[in-house]
């Protein structure tokens, strides 16, 4: 029998009050793919990675993580929450916000130690934001409260990230360096699932695609359906961006 | 101490609503047991307060109302209905009565040393309970949708966060009362947190003001005759929030005007300064002296700016000429640079 994939999702419906935010969605994540969710806005792309993590309860439908229902696989799976989720004035310190990330292996009661502090140094490092470790959060510009966020889940060290739009709102720089390491995850065996604004750059930052608007349109290779049919199925309209293969 | 959650978690009026929910509590407590004892009536004020802090979250939970609509009417609700029977339990043929209404705006005098025990208890209990999900309670205060990603049963730090709010709320209601209670709860924590950046320093710091406010309302209402207590206490707390928002060095409102001030100086200096490198470029020499009149062209230019420049020997002033020195022609290429580096 083949290994689970790494996200299975089953007939998914989520609702707040009345209205479907999600409609009988099945999808199936390959392990091991960097994947964009793309969508009009209220499409539900944010929700379906927080169904995914349980924040929302769904209606109806699974959600099943290397083949177990997610609660008994926290520890493999990473979020990076949209930015204005919290309230960066909060009095804190960068390095404290990616110690958090360490939280979840301590388990309760247990405070981190030497090893917690020096794993976030690291993914600190890694995100190019070491000088900044004491600066207060709220002096920090938002590409740099991004990177804390996308340093605080590599300290997971999880097989899965589910990022909900690390992009938003940072220079083009920025965008560099995170797509480089989200690059490179890919190439140690993790799986990301990125929801995505931008669609010019899809063809070229990811190589998993899928369309969503409120009920699944498509989802596979980039380079199979990244195409205008998908995409005036998701937007409505004739949208024609150039796919440079 | 606990102000300091709440005051983070943007859940300010939860303070008030706990209180002002209390109040129908301690009267049923009084009208069941027909007695005056202060801990029968304070876990009346306990099981009201939590059963209206329940309802505020279940109303939001459960319906579109925003959580201040929420918190507007519990309070309004269970506070009106604790003085319909408080006007109630004064027509009561019962001499026990009298008093009751003290814990409307609180009474200090009437604490005995069983009370005051009960506080340490609690408080310290408390104390313990921070220390020990310290970790887990800053994960929820910070990003509540996080830590349940983390694996975290957030529905149970919610609850002990909440139940020890409310267990802090009741027991401060004998001494400042029902109606002025939340500012016991908000002031310290809203002081606390100008001076500093740190979550675990703002909690002592929140503690100590709470601790301060206590004992020198109480100096101060002891001192003269006719001053009740609990008011004067809240009086001193604001005080400390004054003060805090007017001189904290780095979020006061005194020093951040300073600091404006002083960087639109020199700001000033900088430009006034990246205006004379223009001019100066021009000759070979920079210190060639040129006429102060150029300078009018250019709207940024004062005496008090120049004198300035001067002082720091940026500028030599002879006359009513000024000629750049070769320490200001390098500062200014300096920030001409910088500033163009930014501007990229």
């Amino acid at each position: 029998m083949n290994a689970p994939p790494a996200i299975q999702i089953d007939d998914l419906t989520v609702a707040y009050d009345y209205k479907p935010v999600l409609w009988d969605i099945d999808l199936v994540i390959p392990e091991g793919v960097l994947m964009a969710i793309v969508g009009p806005n209220g499409a539900g792309k944010s929700t379906l990675i927080k169904a995914i993590l349980g924040i929302i309860k769904p209606i109806a439908g699974t959600v099943q993580v290397f083949g177990q229902p997610y609660k008994k696989q926290v520890d493999k799976v990473a979020y990076v929450p949209q930015k204005g989720s919290v309230d960066w004035d909060f009095p804190t310190t960068a390095l404290d916000v990616v110690m958090m990330g360490t939280y979840g292996s301590l388990g309760w009661i247990k405070r981190p130690g030497q090893k917690e502090k020096k794993a976030s140094l690291e993914a600190l490092e890694k995100v190019g934001m070491l000088e900044f470790k004491s600066r207060q959060i709220s002096q920090l510009s938002g590409g740099q409260q991004q990177r804390i966020f996308l340093a605080r889940a590599l300290v997971q060290n999880a097989e899965i990230y589910l990022m909900d739009e690390p992009f938003q709102g940072v220079d083009a720089t920025t965008e560099k360096a995170i797509i480089n390491i989200l690059k490179e995850l890919r190439q140690a065996g993790k799986t990301l699932i990125v929801v995505h604004h931008d669609l010019q750059t899809v063809p070229e930052y990811f190589d998993w695609v899928t369309f969503l608007n409120v009920k699944g349109i498509a989802s596979g290779p980039v380079k199979d359906i990244f195409n205008d049919d998908n995409l005036t199925k998701t937007y409505g309209i004739n949208y024609k961006v150039a796919v440079n293969q | 101490m606990l102000g300091s959650f709440a005051v983070l978690r943007k859940q300010s009026l939860l303070g008030d609503a706990i209180s002002h929910a209390a109040l129908p509590g301690i009267a049923i407590a009084f009208l069941i047991t027909g007695i005056k004892d202060a801990n029968v009536i304070l876990i009346g004020a306990l099981i009201s307060g939590l059963v209206g802090t329940f309802w505020i979250k279940g109303i939001v939970k459960r319906t579109r109302l925003k959580s201040d609509t929420a918190l507007g009417l519990i309070l309004s609700l269970f506070f009106g209905f604790g003085m319909l029977l408080l006007t109630f339990i004064q027509k009561m043929p019962n001499a026990n009565q009298a008093g009751l209404d003290k814990y409307l705006f609180g009474q200090a005098a009437t604490l005995v040393e069983e009370d005051v025990w009960i506080m340490a208890v609690v408080t310290g209990v408390s104390l313990l309970v921070l220390l020990l999900f310290w970790k887990e309670l800053k994960l929820l205060l910070f990003d509540a949708d996080y830590t349940r990603t983390l694996g975290f049963n957030t529905r149970f730090l919610d609850m002990l966060i909440t139940t020890f709010i409310v267990l802090a709320i009741v027991l401060g209601l004998q001494t400042v009362g029902v109606v002025l209670m939340s500012a016991m709860l908000l002031a310290p924590a809203a002081a606390a947190r100008q001076w500093t950046n740190n979550l675990g320093v703002m909690v002592i710091l929140a503690a100590i003001f709470g601790a301060f406010s206590g004992v020198f309302g109480t100096a101060i209402s002891a001192s003269q005759n006719n001053l009740s207590t609990g008011p004067i206490i809240v009086l001193v707390a604001a005080a400390f929030v004054i003060i805090s928002f007017v001189f904290s060095p780095r979020r006061g409102l005194l020093f951040r005007e300073i600091r404006f001030r002083k960087n639109r100086r020199e700001l000033h200096l900088k430009k006034t300064l990246t205006f004379m490198y223009h001019i100066a470029k021009t000759h070979e020499n920079v210190s060639h002296p040129h006429a102060i009149r150029i300078l009018n062209n250019f709207q940024g230019f004062t005496r008090k700016t120049l004198t300035k420049l001067e002082e720091q020997q940026f500028i030599q002033i002879q006359g009513s000429n000024w000629a750049m020195t070769e320490k200001g022609y390098v500062e200014a290429e300096s920030i001409f640079n910088q500033i163009g580096k930014e501007n990229d």
